[in-house]
């Protein structure tokens, strides 16, 4: 048999079991040794000095790049590490903007958190930090130097995961910053809008744009028709901050406390999810059948569209020509209504912080005005939920308006990775019944994992799918197709790991929290009555109706055309 | 407009060392010494050939020190102010040089290129001091008065050389 391992943390034996690091070992024991620049999902950098802890002989070491021994005595809270992490945390907090009150992350920053829970009573130091910058060129993203603790996650999250490369370290020694090539600002960077740099700053240096004001200006305007689309992923991600569980759908009740802040109509957008899924179905059919430009690339996710854009230019004829489905459902949305007395203003809540960007495109304007006024995240929901008072706990769930509250399960499930193939699978497959819908579950698209792989008959054929979140992984895929080493005809990108639910407008969470949301979404596919887009009446009446001989004005887009240079 | 960048320089920069991210620093090396800085132009190259982001191409070349991201003049003129060569009077020298060329501390190359001076902490020949060099000619127990002679010297030299390109 084999021998079992232990560390001793502070007294008590734990076992080794797999453990990477002390770090990980010591959280497994029950304590939350402090962090700024540890992140599971990324490769250790040991700066910032907090998790250290002392050794049998009285040696330092860091917990996170220290792997755990057998026999090892450590210990996590001794008078000379309680000292030493205070001295961290003054000698950060006296390069650091102090402004906590005023910070688009007070209450989530890393750096007051700890500062508060190691009783930080003073600050000795004078501020001697470079002349500081902000940056506020991106419509995802804005930067502000003077908060920053030079952690080095953003990097790694951008490089390591995201595979984009927009920033780095710059300079040295007392002159280190975090900056992209030449300073340039950050929209003019290879920077793809993602936002997981954003959802990684342990502090207020890099915060996800808001545009909640623009929304309650609309909302007090009675000239201003209001109306809302709501992306899957957000009602799986809101509730916990807002006293439910994590994953837990808080459809019914995001409805109610929307119509209670004023909004006029209440959609969804699984709705404009259903539109995709028919005309992305059409587009690979007709792909298989001519056998051009395959692989079929998503369009749905912003950030990969503007990835290829900027790293493969000569990949977007393959992207598909299908709007998103917010956009899509946009589309629609402003031409039904725009006979309409009022002024229109419809805004879309995302998991995501590209879709800002996605938003403000030309080729989503009528006339200069944006299909999509505003874009904001689940946690700018959030924020407004609370600024508004409403109780979210204890509303009473509420229903979707009319003419578009019609929504199917394969919709819903967009907002995890694979949802769109398996809503895609479920319109080609030729067995329309229960079974069909297991199977179409069971190919291989469900999971949390980074690829994915199926492949399904479809009449004489296979048709070869991949799946892939995190651009990292996508641009490996990528580089492979290119290169000829792996075909396939029909993949699904989400930049983000894990699919929508890891948005990074999506409250900050481990990835088993993430993987509860995606969870929270098939559950809510479970109870749909529709489970397939074509079966959604609504989507089939929008067809005679307002997308009547406009299908490919209204629903479709060409990036091609661009060459990839919209600002 | 500007003229096209010529790649080929860097190309066999390239060849020589092979397209490997690990020699970054050799590359960038390299390409200072035939341009005298680091151009702009080559990080997307470089960046593009070595499959490295340009922020971090960026981020090597603003850590060390000897890398310059600022076109530099024909004759770049060091002038030492170790220990040394500071206490052996280093600072008039340099002012002589900087008032003779129009320079300071913040602009350090003249308008027409000619020039460039600037500092270093040791040039590891103390018993020179003090020292400056020229490109990459040594110049010892430097005076501010041996310092105007020189420049008087490679203003002829620069001038010699522009009518040579121009008949």
């Amino acid at each position: 048999m084999e021998q079992r391992a232990f560390t001793t943390v502070d007294g008590i034996p734990v076992e080794i079991n797999g453990e990477k690091n002390l770090l990980e070992l010591i959280r497994k024991a029950g304590i939350k040794l402090p962090t700024f620049c540890y992140h599971s999902e990324l490769s250790v950098y040991g700066a910032c000095r907090m998790c250290m802890v002392e050794t049998e002989r009285g040696g330092l070491e860091a917990a996170c790049s220290t792997p755990p021994k057998s026999g090892m005595v450590i210990k996590t809270n001794t008078e000379r590490l309680r000292r030493y992490r205070k001295n961290i945390l003054e000698l950060l907090l006296a390069n650091h903007c102090r402004d906590c009150t005023t910070c688009g992350n007070n209450g989530k920053c890393k750096l007051q958190d700890l500062a508060m829970r190691f009783n930080i009573e003073g600050v000795r130091f004078p501020n001697t930090a470079p002349q500081q910058q902000k940056d506020e060129s991106s419509l995802c993203i804005a930067r502000d130097s003077a908060k920053c603790i030079l952690c080095g996650d953003c990097v790694r999250m951008c490089n390591e995961v995201q595979a984009v490369g927009a920033i780095d370290f710059a300079h040295r020694g007392s002159k280190m910053e975090i900056s992209t090539a030449f300073c340039v600002p950050i929209a003019e960077s290879p920077c793809v809008g993602c936002g997981q740099c954003a959802a990684v700053c342990p502090t207020g240096a890099i915060v996800v744009r808001d545009n909640a004001n623009r929304v309650w200006r609309a909302l007090d305007d009675r000239g201003v028709k209001v109306t809302a689309q709501i992306a899957p992923a957000v009602r799986v991600a809101l509730g916990r901050e807002l006293g439910l569980r994590e994953g837990e759908n808080s459809m019914g009740k995001i409805v109610a406390a929307l119509h209670r802040m004023g909004f006029d109509e209440v959609y969804d957008t699984s709705t404009g999810a259903d539109l995709t899924v028919l005309e992305e179905s059409e587009e690979l059919l007709a792909h298989l059948e001519s056998g051009s430009d395959l692989p079929l690339f998503t369009s749905c996710c912003p950030a990969w569209v503007q990835f290829c854009e900027k790293t493969f230019p000569q990949l977007l004829p393959h992207v598909s020509t299908c709007r998103s489905p917010m956009e899509m459902f946009a589309a629609v949305i402003k031409e039904q209504e725009k006979t309409s007395s009022r002024t229109q203003f419809h805004v879309a809540v995302m998991p995501c912080t590209a879709k800002k960007f996605e938003a403000a495109r030309d080729e989503f304007c009528v006339n200069g005005v944006p299909n999509v006024d505003a874009v904001i995240t689940t946690q700018e929901l959030i924020r407004m939920i609370k600024e508004s008072g409403v109780v979210f706990e204890d509303l009473e769930p509420e229903a979707l308006d009319m003419p578009f509250g019609v929504t199917s399960g394969a919709g819903v499930i967009f907002g995890v990775t694979g949802g769109v193939t398996e809503a895609v699978l479920r319109r080609l497959a030729s067995d329309k019944s229960r079974g069909g819908l297991y199977a179409s579950a069971l190919t291989g698209v469900r999971g949390m994992k980074g690829v994915k792989e199926a492949s399904v008959p479809y009449l004489d054929r296979e048709v070869r799918i991949a799946i892939v979140s995190g651009l990292a992984n996508a641009d490996a895929l990528v580089r492979k197709i290119i290169a000829g080493e792996a075909h396939y005809d029909f993949v699904e990108v989400m930049a983000c790991p894990g699919g929508c639910v890891s948005g990074a407008g999506q409250p900050y969470s481990s990835s088993a929290a993430k993987a509860e949301r995606g969870e929270g979404l098939y559950a809510v596919d479970r109870v749909s009555s529709v489970k397939r887009s074509e079966e959604n009446s609504l989507v089939q009446a929008l067809y005679g109706d307002v997308l009547k001989g406009r299908v490919h004005e209204l629903l479709h887009v060409d990036y091609v055309k661009d060459g990839g240079h919209n600002a | 407009m500007q003229p096209t960048f010529d790649y080929s320089a860097v190309d066999d920069i390239l060849s020589l060392y092979g397209k490997k991210e690990s020699n970054i620093i050799a590359i960038l090396q390299d390409v200072q010494e035939r341009y005298h800085y680091l151009p702009r132009e080559v990080f997307p190259y470089l960046s593009g050939a070595l499959g490295v982001s340009e922020a971090r191409l960026y981020s090597v070349a603003t850590f060390y020190e000897n890398f310059s991201l600022e076109a530099k003049g024909r004759f770049v003129i060091r002038v030492c102010d170790g220990t040394a060569c500071h206490v052996r009077k280093s600072i008039p020298i340099l002012e002589r040089l900087r008032k003779e060329l129009g320079l300071s501390e913040a602009n350090k190359t003249t308008a027409d290129r000619g020039f460039t001076v600037e500092t270093v902490s040791c040039l590891g020949a103390c018993g020179l001091a003090p020292v400056i060099t020229v490109n990459d000619q040594v110049y010892p127990a430097m005076t501010p008065d041996k310092a105007s002679e020189l420049i008087t010297a490679l203003r002829a030299q620069l001038a010699a050389e522009s009518e040579g390109a121009s008949a």
